[in-house]
């Protein structure tokens, strides 16, 4: 029996801002100006809106956003927790509300000043006198950045089977190789080599070079989410949503799951993973591209064991820039992912995975049926199946 | 004058920052089941128990990861230190740091021993050193 969300809905619009180190106006405008832009490629008007679902993180209230649109009629406003492991869980939602007819038009959108504002790594603790509470039984040893809580982790995954520094740094050489063929990449036109990885300074050492940890962005990505068979009367092929899922696991942390018996895998990712598969009746060799969140390279190794793509103790050995790049088995980030396009907590991830059902992508991959997204990683998740009508 | 970053205690966690400012690691032992969980938290996912003491930690334990923080840095830590993970023989883990230890000398399953450091501006915090193990 096929499951009751696998089909009903589908990403029929897609919009962004410039991507930035500054963009120079508040994260307010960058929203609206992105969830105009997917209406827009959509071809469908504000007023044709009654759903809005953002990340607990943004600044920016959905009234306001639906003021500064022109949406006369709400009927849905949800938002998800835990940063970028939301980015495909807004969709999750959306679908949801469609599929029920909670709302039949929903904008998912993520804008901020994640660079020139409010920073998440080093910048935000430096001068601080206190810390957060969520950071009590790491902060005060030296944990204080994104970087320190995925390196305290990947660094065992890296002891249980073999892999090093070098296997981390090809995921960034294929995601600067896609980044430079893309005119909207913060890094069009720089790909970088190893040899170029290997050389850039340590940030958290084994583990973590410069190289290996996502640029800071501003900007903003909007997504439209109706049925898909609205979606088939617009103006793009329909990205439709064949699974969607959210996870979280045993003994969870924002980003420091430490104590769980083993530390080596992401099993959150697992619990997403089994739900991708079965909702959508599909197998990895299924799939011809994907966005698997890149904010940190050490995790796109392990969730290609979650997901399925290759053994646990394996990604180091599937892994290699040939076979991760266009041409290859499996590209992934083709629009240079959030290391080299840009960081908007994975939702650009999710734009590209759209015009790769399209067939819009700077980096087509042939033949595309289906395509996987992921969110981010280390901290409860979620992923996404998107197939053509 | 060494410092560190103080913890924002709540209502959860305060016995384990007081117990290290008495100079013992305390760990959470639910009353209904009788295991030990860290972190603290109030309701015990075993038995959901919201009963408990505590024991203090022998501090011995190995090493099950470790990391050099490089970039920031900070004014709270002076030239190379060690994160490690530590897991204690009682049965649970924790975060801390590694002392007295050269960076390059440390492995994956080493042996340590842990003890409170009290720091001048009044922080208390655990560190662990190398052990010969038993």
């Amino acid at each position: 029996m096929s499951h009751p969300l696998r089909g009903r809905a589908a990403i029929a619009g897609i919009g962004q801002t410039e991507f930035s180190k500054e963009s120079g106006r508040s994260e307010l405008q960058l929203a609206c100006e992105a969830a105009k832009a997917a209406l827009d490629d959509a071809g469908l008007s504000p007023r044709d809106v009654d759903g809005l679902v953002t990340f607990t993180m943004d600044s920016s209230e959905e009234a306001e956003v639906a003021r500064n649109l022109g949406i006369p009629r709400l009927t849905l406003f949800s938002r998800i927790p835990y940063g970028g492991g939301g980015a495909c869980a807004v969709v999750h939602q959306a679908a949801m509300a469609v599929a029920t007819g909670a709302a039949e038009v929903v904008v998912c959108w993520r804008a901020f000043n994640e660079r020139s504002g409010m920073r998440f790594g080093g910048a935000a603790m430096a001068g601080a006198t206190t810390l957060p509470p969520f950071l009590d039984m790491v902060g005060p040893y030296g944990l204080l950045t994104p970087a320190s809580w995925v390196a305290l982790q990947a660094r065992r995954y890296m002891h249980e089977y073999g892999v090093t520094n070098e296997h981390f740094g090809r995921i960034s050489v294929v995601d600067r190789k896609h980044a430079a063929n893309n005119p909207a990449a913060w890094f069009h036109g720089r790909p970088i080599t190893i040899e170029d990885h290997q050389a850039s300074r340590w940030i958290v050492e084994p583990v973590l070079r410069l190289l290996d940890c996502c640029q800071e962005s501003d900007g903003g990505v909007a997504l439209v989410v109706t049925s898909t068979e609205r979606a088939r009367d617009l103006r793009h092929v329909p990205a439709v949503v064949l699974a969607a899922a959210q996870g979280c696991a045993d003994d969870a942390e924002l980003m420091t799951s430490y104590y769980r018996p083993e530390i080596s895998g992401l099993p959150e990712m697992g619990i997403v993973a089994e739900q991708l598969w079965r909702q959508s009746g599909l197998r990895p060799a299924d799939v011809q591209t994907a966005f698997l969140y890149d904010h940190f390279t050490p995790f796109v190794l392990v969730q290609l064991e979650e997901l399925g793509f290759c053994k646990r103790g394996e990604a180091k050995d599937f892994a290699t820039v040939e076979r991760l790049s266009i041409g290859g088995e499996l590209p992934i980030n083709t629009s240079g992912g959030l290391l080299g396009e840009a960081y908007i907590h994975g939702m650009n991830g999710i734009a590209e995975c759209v015009r790769q059902i399209r067939g819009t992508s700077c980096n087509q991959v042939d033949g595309v049926e289906h395509v996987l997204a992921t969110a981010g990683t280390g901290c409860p998740t979620s992923g996404l199946i998107l197939g053509r009508a | 004058m060494s410092y560190r970053l103080g913890p924002t205690t709540t209502p959860d966690t305060k016995f384990f920052w007081d117990g290290l400012k008495e100079g013992r690691i305390l760990v959470q032992r639910c009353k209904g089941c009788a295991r030990l969980r860290h972190p603290p938290r109030p309701m015990c996912p075993h038995c959901n128990s919201l009963e408990w003491d505590t024991i203090a930690a022998s501090g011995r334990g190995t090493v099950h990861s470790f990391v050099l923080p490089r970039h920031p840095q900070w004014p709270w830590f002076e030239g190379t230190y060690v994160v490690a993970l530590v897991d204690l023989e009682e049965g649970v883990r924790l975060v801390t740091n590694l002392v007295d230890v050269d960076p390059a000398e440390v492995t994956i399953g080493m042996p340590v021993e842990g003890r409170v450091e009290h720091f001048d501006d009044g922080v208390s915090l655990h560190q662990f050193r190398p052990r010969s193990p038993r």
